[in-house]
């Protein structure tokens, strides 16, 4: 899957970091590094992350995977 | 019919049959393509884009994918929605005909348009000798794969890497080196990195941290020459002190070059600077007139801005290149009243040396900084920017969640020093010199020039410097 995270609304709340440590990290207090194309076995995870994200920074793709991406 | 009614009818024929290109297939092309669909254009849409990959992010290239945190093609971008477009990838524009409408392409095509939105952004700026440039271990970040290779040259562990710039590309590809534990030197004409972003203040605090971190930081020194062995691979670097240094990898951060040399002969406002265009995303033409039928959007774009006494800002920063998409799209099937101002607020961000740094405004506007809030020593802090008595601009180096109060003070051209936010007081909130270089003088080589003397011939005429 893929997603995005708005990095200039992110504030290092790290709810997602919580979530789905697999995805996203922390680096020092606010540095937030993070896998743009996660295996499809964090969905759920990711999903979790980004309805927790108190800023709401978490972009996910609309098109489902099986699109065609150039459409 | 009315006239009124008309030209709402050719409105409506142009959402539903019109054709709009798009060149330029990264962040502000999809997002402008998306937008277009979201604004009901049913039309026939076409996106050029010069790289074969299909839109990927950009700001992931130089922190996460270095690290090997990110594989390099992870990074392709979501689509919000369909966008039903004719996708032109690993073609690249060459020309403008505007009398004819059409785009010119590399291969030979020449697509029609009604609207075309131009949105070819920027490059690298490469190493000036191009037989140094070519040496194996010799890099620049821009692209995908340009972020591949120095990642795998940097998993393989070089001896020494030196990092010709201190600007934010500059200073986070040395904050990867010293995260992989690799010995980095970071060369800075300048006194202090990040210096023309963020002034000499900060510059001498980024500096610390850097030299901190283990950065051999060089400033006020530059790099002559490069030079290889006969095999063609990176060997050593010359310096402006006389010195030498060992090196086999050397990352080029210099900056960026805006891509428009495809619109040369386009007679439209293009030239090193970007493209002018207005708030409304509208392009100008060579004379600084503005034209109705092509639009800018993204870093490429160059629009006055009414914060900064109507300036000329080009802004090469993430959101501004979702925004102007957004505002370019819609004005490119509106006509006036209807049409949008792209006002944003300029900001980004820069994660290095464990410290997230995010600015608010334009900080060079400014000639004065406070510290508001927080500890410098702590690295832990907010600054106000101010010239005139006016905030201008913040930076936030791990206080990110402070921006927005004074993105708010910066909105509504709030005074400086700006009111304290009341909490987590510095020792001292004196206001001081941002020392901000002086940008110098205009060029003396003229790029246009006026031509004719009648009104009907006086024209503007574009004569590009030869580099």
């Amino acid at each position: 899957m893929r997603l995005i995270v708005n990095l200039n609304r992110c504030q290092g709340f790290a709810q997602c970091v919580f979530l789905a440590p697999d995805v996203f990290e922390l680096h020092g207090e606010e540095i937030l590094i993070y896998d743009p194309n996660p295996d499809d076995a964090q969905r759920l995870r990711v999903l979790r992350a980004a309805a927790a994200c108190p800023v709401q920074a978490i972009v996910l793709d609309k098109l489902d995977e099986s699109d065609a991406k150039t459409a | 019919m009315t006239l009124k009614a008309r030209v709402d009818a050719l409105v409506e024929e142009f959402k539903a049959n019109g054709r709009i290109v798009i060149v330029g297939a990264s962040l502000a092309g999809l997002r402008a393509a998306e937008a277009l669909r979201n604004e009901g254009f049913t039309g026939h849409l076409t996106i050029i884009g010069d790289e074969t990959y299909e839109p990927y992010d950009r700001p992931p290239l130089s922190k996460g994918v270095l690290l090997g945190r990110v594989p390099a093609d992870h990074t392709t971008l979501p689509r919000l929605r369909a966008t039903d477009a004719d996708w032109k990838l690993g073609v690249a524009a060459t020309g403008l005909d505007r009398a004819a409408r059409l785009l010119l392409l590399d291969n030979g095509e020449q697509v029609p348009y009604d609207r075309l939105l131009i949105a070819t952004g920027t490059r690298a700026r490469p190493w000036p000798n191009p037989a140094e440039a070519a040496l194996d271990g010799v890099f620049t970040i821009r692209t995908r794969d340009d972020a591949a290779r120095l990642r795998e040259r940097l998993a393989a562990r070089p001896k020494r890497v030196l990092i010709i710039g201190g600007g934010f590309i500059g200073s986070e590809v040395a904050s990867v080196c010293r995260e992989l534990d690799l010995p980095v030197t970071l060369a800075e004409r300048g006194e202090a990195p990040l210096v023309g972003v963020l002034g000499g203040v900060i510059g001498q605090i980024a500096a610390d941290m850097q030299r901190e971190a283990g950065v051999d930081l060089r400033c006020g020194i530059g790099v002559t020459s490069l030079a290889g062995d006969t095999n063609g691979r990176l060997r050593r670097a010359s310096l402006t002190d006389g010195t030498t240094l060992d090196v086999d990898v050397v990352v080029a951060a210099l900056g960026s070059i805006r891509n428009v040399e495809w619109l040369e002969g386009a007679g439209l406002a293009a030239g090193r600077w970007g493209v002018g265009c207005d708030a409304g995303c509208r392009a100008f033409d060579i004379n600084g007139v503005v034209t109705d039928s092509i639009f800018v959007a993204g870093d490429i774009a160059r629009a006055p801005h009414v914060l900064y006494e109507y300036q000329f800002l080009s802004m090469e920063h993430w959101d501004n290149a979702i925004l102007s998409a957004a505002v370019a799209a819609h004005n490119m099937v509106s006509l006036e009243p209807d049409r949008y101002p792209h006002l944003i607020l300029p900001a980004f961000w820069s994660g290095q040396f464990g410290v997230n740094i995010k600015s608010v405004g334009v900080p060079p506007f400014a000639d004065q900084i406070v510290f508001t809030q927080g500890s410098v020593k702590e690295r832990r802090f907010v600054a106000a920017y101010g010239r005139g008595g006016r905030i201008v601009a913040a930076v936030t180096f791990n206080q990110g969640k402070w921006l927005e109060y004074y993105a708010a003070q910066i909105e509504r051209s709030g005074p400086f020093p700006p009111s304290p936010a009341g909490w987590d007081k510095p020792e001292d909130m004196t206001p001081m010199p941002a020392e901000f270089k002086d940008p110098g003088s205009a060029t003396a080589m003229a790029e246009v020039v006026l031509t004719g003397h009648d009104p009907s011939e006086r024209r503007a005429e574009y004569r590009p410097r030869r580099r």
